[in-house]
């Protein structure tokens, strides 16, 4: 009795801000609102998960962040992650071609194919995807500020491969407010990134239905200083300005909503993770039923990719990531995520190795295999403390985005800096908290050994590949048709200004062979570029 | 020079360099020196090197700190040492942190960045070096 006064008397918050109990019981339950917002498995609201059978019909798909140096060498590991089991692509792009630079671009020096795969011509995309069945690969495109022109790079491969497009599956990050707060791929302006991740939806739903054109990331507003039950409600408000967006061009919800995905961080406490999941498919289906009339169940599901925690993994010990990775695929699976890709243990030091991605991939297929994690569907449903604190973890988000509203909505807050502020200010108090011992990390502020030799396998960087990328994208300019390129990008200029759905000029430009810098400059020239308010 | 007979406070600028778009590092960073009493000029990112040099000339900054989350910095590095040398800032504090591996801390060394923060470093650290090198 005495313990457990005791324990009742220290005080435990989870990150999110919402007092822990040492045990739950159905008393607790009932007050935090009781099973109200449960429903069952594939019913509104869908907390226990978007299809009555889960896993059981179909594990997740398995799709590693891979990419580096050219298309060919991203090939080659293409194939060797599928030849692993590996049921979906999720592409890593270099940095001039996030930014929307041509390998070439003087701002492109010492980038180029150094974070991920150089891409310059549909003739890369060529390269890249060779040999890989696209009807039975999804491909998940990592891209934001150039996302337009990559998306119809890859639908312009496919339907010259012979792929139906109006059946083809993928997903594109294209999620470009984020980028504002975080990990800053940003190119044009807040308005006209907007107005582009408009086209893209409204593009998608009339000619390639299948094909998610947006995966909304909570993640690096997390990975920026978000808490966990923030993540989700900033995710949630840029997601309604995206819905916004395209429900103003006259695009019914039905129409488009089935296809917005999500991409969220898994890192910290388990059950705060596993309920903040749970809480957010409720919250997701109530936004898009409730506020926007949606009647497709399918529009209403709030379908995610999970399993990276980068801000969870450590530069010491790194084999500790490797058991880190194995617990975030665990609350990945226990969450009912559609995708994961798990962080390598060897992110911290480098591009990850093959051996480092093989552990990764091996690590979900053990949960599959070996751990029974695909035979029951929401396990931890009913458990007191998880539905309580999804209770508790939806009230917080539902709060959270009440607040952002009354502050004239998440668009003008990103576009005034004050969110990447609060962020930001949240991510320094954490570090505080991380070096004082107060927020523990294991061989980082305890358990540290004096003596570290990492194993990692260092990712060599090759100055040859950069060359040889640079004189693919001058061979192609020397034998492409000259006058349809110049045509295609007056026409993408064109349709920017005048207002236009962009996306069919972009697709006729990059079919033209027109490269990204191309048609981004052809773009900033009606748009301009993004200047980022400093704030502190 | 100790923080006692200083009569104004150091002046950082703490650039991103190239199109690393990392800057959850760098933000904390800045407030760690603010909060040490330190005039900060944080750039934002995709600095190029001239722009660097330039900020750090017409700000007559003492110290000039980089933050590299994304594997460019050797490359960044090299093309910087040159415009800081002809601006006359060689006299400066040059500093660099972030996703920096070991196997670079040498060459980077020679090209006169003295400070190399690379991942796990303390914000205490960072403050105590650039105190004690002004």
């Amino acid at each position: 009795m005495n313990d457990r006064l005791r324990t009742d008397a220290i005080p435990v918050v989870n990150e999110s801000g919402i007092p822990i109990r040492p045990l739950y019981t159905e008393a607790d339950l009932a007050a935090s609102g009781g099973t109200a917002m449960l429903g069952g498995p594939g019913e509104y609201p869908f907390t226990r998960g978007i299809h009555p059978l889960m896993y059981r019909k179909q594990p997740w798909t398995m799709r590693q962040y891979t990419g580096f140096a050219n298309a060919a060498d991203t090939n080659a590991r293409f194939k060797y992650l599928i030849a692993n089991g590996q049921t979906g692509l999720n592409v890593a792009f270099d940095l001039p071609t996030q930014c929307g630079l041509d390998s070439d671009d003087p701002l492109a020096d010492g980038e180029v194919g150094r974070v991920g795969m150089a891409i310059d011509t549909l003739r890369d995309f060529e390269i890249a995807f060779d040999g890989i069945d696209l009807d039975r690969i999804t491909v998940s495109l990592t891209i934001n500020g150039a996302a337009a022109i990559l998306i119809a790079m890859y639908l312009a491969m496919a339907e010259r491969r012979g792929f139906d497009v109006r059946k083809l599956r993928g997903t594109a990050q294209n999620d470009i407010l984020k980028e504002f707060i975080g990990r800053g791929t940003w190119v044009f302006p807040v308005e006209p990134s907007l107005r582009l991740v408009g086209d893209t939806i409204e593009y998608c739903a009339a000619h390639a239905p299948k094909y998610s054109p947006v995966s909304v990331c909570g993640y690096h507003i997390r990975e920026s200083g978000a808490n966990p039950a923030q993540e989700m409600a900033y995710a949630f408000c840029i997601a309604r300005a995206y819905a916004d967006e395209v429900l103003k061009r006259g695009v019914p919800i039905d129409e488009f909503a089935g296809r917005l995905s999500f991409n969220f961080n898994i890192f910290g406490n388990l059950f705060e993770q596993v309920a903040k999941f749970r809480a957010g498919r409720a919250l997701w289906a109530k936004i898009v039923h409730e506020q926007y009339g949606a009647q497709q169940p399918g529009s209403m599901w709030m379908r995610m990719i999970a399993g990276g925690g980068g801000s969870g993994l450590t530069l010491e010990q790194p084999e500790l990531n490797i058991v880190r990775g194995a617990y975030y695929a665990l609350i990945s699976a226990l969450s009912g995520a559609q995708t994961m890709a798990l962080c390598c243990y060897d992110e911290a030091y480098t591009i990850p190795s093959e051996h480092a991605q093989r552990i990764s991939l091996r690590t979900m297929q053990l949960l599959i295999e070996e751990m029974g994690l695909c035979d029951t569907v929401d396990p931890l449903g009913g458990s007191y403390y998880v539905e309580t604190l999804t209770s508790q973890m939806r009230a917080e988000m539902e709060r959270i985005i009440a607040d952002v509203d009354a502050h004239g909505g998440v668009v003008g807050l990103i576009a005034s800096g004050s969110l990447q502020a609060q962020v930001s200010a949240q991510a320094y108090q954490r570090q505080l908290d991380i070096e004082a011992g107060r927020f523990r990390k294991v061989g980082v502020n305890c358990y540290r050994v004096d003596e570290e030799t990492p194993q990692v396998e260092f990712h060599a960087y090759n100055e040859a590949d950069a060359r040889e990328q640079i004189a693919r994208l001058a061979e192609v300019r020397r034998t492409r048709p000259a006058g349809a390129v110049a045509r295609a990008l007056d026409d993408v200029r064109r349709a920017a200004a005048d207002g236009a759905n962009t996306m069919p000029a972009i697709i006729a430009a990059v079919k033209a062979y027109a490269s990204v810098g191309e048609i981004t400059a052809a773009l900033t020239a009606v748009f301009g570029r993004y200047r980022e308010p400093v704030r502190f | 020079m100790t923080k006692a007979n200083r009569t104004k406070p150091i002046k950082v600028v703490l650039a991103k360099p190239g199109l690393d778009g990392h800057d959850q590092g760098a933000k904390v960073v800045a407030r760690a020196l603010m909060a040490a009493g330190m005039e900060v000029i944080y750039t934002g990112l995709r600095q190029t090197p001239e722009a660097v040099a330039q900020v750090a000339l017409e700000e007559d900054v003492d110290v000039i700190a980089l933050s590299s989350m994304a594997g460019s910095h050797l490359a960044f590095c090299r093309r910087l040492k040159p415009l800081l040398d002809a601006a006359g800032l060689d006299d400066k504090l040059w500093i660099i942190g972030g996703n920096i591996p070991r196997q670079d801390h040498d060459a980077l060394r020679a090209l006169g960045f003295a400070g190399i923060f690379a991942t796990g470093a303390r914000l205490g650290d960072i403050t105590a070096f650039i105190e004690g090198n002004v």
